[in-house]
């Protein structure tokens, strides 16, 4: 099935864009042992459950984890940027680029708090679709 | 299993480098030619051929080795797994001996590589996403768990960047290594960033190489008369990752590598106060740090002092990464692992020249692989 070519695409499929409502990041909860997975599945890999995942939606805030401010990407990918590793506040960890803040060591507090936000992530596919991504910031 | 130990009888690898105009099997065969010489064995010899290499995973390596040094129509396996493809390779040989199916069999590392930046490649669908959400690179993951200690221990940029001055003196005595050439700390910290704190001469070096081993069963090493140059397979330990929070994010090495060391420990019935060097996976100088401290060569916390004091230089306590380490002699992923075991059979049998650990009794190599996997095996001069 052709789709329109100007439609609005999550960048990665754990990000969720509702018809009606904001985008969210969706976690995966284990019934059994309360781990949050990003992705979906059906077994538990730290308790072995099976069948007990629940699609939960993430919330829009969570702790800087580490990060590294990266220098030399792929050609084409503008440097420096901010890649974060980000534990969500109730469980999951997400990792992507955190925006708004000087990329220096000395300004980028580990543990702070950061929010999720969404916005057009700046690249477009070969049929010129427009893609919707996250990006962490610090808290408002 | 069988309870007799397991030998390594030859050993050797290629000076590590780039050599477009070759091809892998080329490559392979001329360490394993080497190794068997190291033995003073030919292929006619060998019951079967354990070969690793990464990149042409689905190509049959092992078997176009043998096109090249001879057909005899042994079992292959060829063996993928990431950057511990080699000492997978390595451990299935010692493995199938240990199961009493084979007193002599070969192991082979070899890979060529491309130049730059490996990992991040994402999918083939939608958009690339490479620094748009945060950066898969290999800079990046380990410059993340860097950070990571950094926040844990209080790790400088200055301790990280030691390692590599450290490697990279080492190399200066290894002739089969890619560099032979001093990087002082200002050069290091100075170099070009690629992930904070990591700078170019803190990444591993992407070259071409191979190396081989023979492994022995006991019985076969008396045989031969062979055991005053043996040295004994005290342990051999792989795990993959098992489940720890950030894990699928944020690839956790240690816990893999802690487990594996435990095993292999266990297994040779020694701790690490007995080992007199570790060739260990310094695929980013960031990881080396995080290393000793899995290792169990020093205690948690103290890694960041025990690159200060040069407790793991040549001459120190517990030299680490004497070859140069990937950092210096280059890490080309298949050939890691068996060029590691070449290093440490070096030393124990004394013949490691300049870079020599005076009186080596009994050392570890050790990799990780992406995805994860972690190898340990523990070599002991008889």
């Amino acid at each position: 099935m052709s789709e329109a070519a100007s439609e609005l695409r999550p960048v990665t499929d754990y990000v969720k864009l509702p018809a009606n409502g904001e985008p969210y990041l969706e976690g995966h909860k284990c019934g059994n042992c309360g781990t949050v997975f990003i992705g979906a599945r059906h077994v538990c890999s730290k308790c072995f459950a099976r069948d007990k995942m629940e699609a939960v939606k993430l919330p829009n805030k969570g702790k800087l984890y580490s990060y590294t401010i990266v220098y030399r990407s792929f050609p084409g990918v503008e440097v420096p940027f901010v890649s974060a590793v980000v534990d969500i506040e109730g469980g999951g960890t997400v990792k992507g680029n955190l925006i708004n803040i000087e990329p220096d060591p000395a300004k980028i507090k580990m543990g702070m708090d950061v929010d999720v936000v969404f916005k057009d992530a700046g690249r477009t596919d070969k049929q010129g679709n427009h893609y919707i991504s996250y990006f962490f910031q610090p808290a408002a | 299993m069988s309870k007799d130990d397991v030998y390594v009888i030859g050993t050797d690898m290629i000076k590590f480098g780039r050599f477009p105009d070759r091809t892998v099997p080329d490559l392979g065969a001329e360490a394993a030619l080497l190794a068997l010489d190291d033995a003073g064995l030919g292929i006619k010899d060998m019951q079967a051929l354990y070969c690793g290499n990464l990149f042409q995973a689905s190509g049959m390596v092992g078997q176009r080795i043998l096109h090249q040094i001879g057909q005899t129509g042994i079992p292959v396996v060829n063996t993928a797994n990431a950057c511990a493809t080699g000492a997978t390779a390595f451990r299935e040989g010692w493995i199938a001996i240990k199961a009493g199916l084979y007193d002599l069999v070969l192991a082979v590392g070899v890979e060529q590589m491309g130049r730059g930046l490996l990992g991040g490649g994402g999918s083939d669908k939608g958009i690339p996403t490479e620094g748009l959400l945060g950066s898969g690179t290999m800079p990046t993951v380990f410059a993340e768990l860097g950070m990571e200690h950094h926040k844990k221990h209080g790790t400088s940029f200055e301790q990280f960047a030691k390692v590599a001055v450290k490697n990279h003196h080492h190399s200066t005595m290894n002739d089969k290594a890619m560099y032979q050439k001093e990087t002082p700390l200002e050069e290091v910290m100075g170099a070009e960033m690629i992930s904070y704190p990591n700078t170019k001469l803190m990444c591993s070096v992407n070259v071409d190489g191979s190396a081989a081993a023979v492994l022995c069963s006991e019985k076969k090493v008396k045989e031969l008369g062979l055991m005053d140059r043996a040295i004994k397979v005290r342990a051999s330990a792989l795990t993959s990752d098992p489940f720890t929070d950030r894990d699928l994010v944020m690839p956790d090495f240690s816990t893999c590598t802690r487990m594996a060391a435990q095993q292999a420990y266990e297994m040779a019935g020694v701790g690490p106060e007995d080992l007199d060097l570790v060739e260990l996976h310094d695929c980013f100088a960031t990881a080396e740090i995080l290393h000793y401290e899995n290792l169990g060569l020093c205690k948690d916390g103290e890694a960041g002092k025990m690159i200060d004091t040069g407790a793991t230089a040549l001459g120190g306590k517990i030299p680490v990464n004497v070859s140069g380490g990937l950092l210096s002699k280059g890490h080309p992923l298949g050939a890691t692992g068996i060029a590691n075991v070449y290093e440490i059979v070096t030393h124990l049998r004394g013949k490691a020249g300049k870079r020599q650990v005076e009186g080596a009794r009994m050392g570890m190599t050790h990799v990780v692989g992406m995805g994860n996997a972690a190898a340990i095996h523990i070599l002991e001069k008889p």
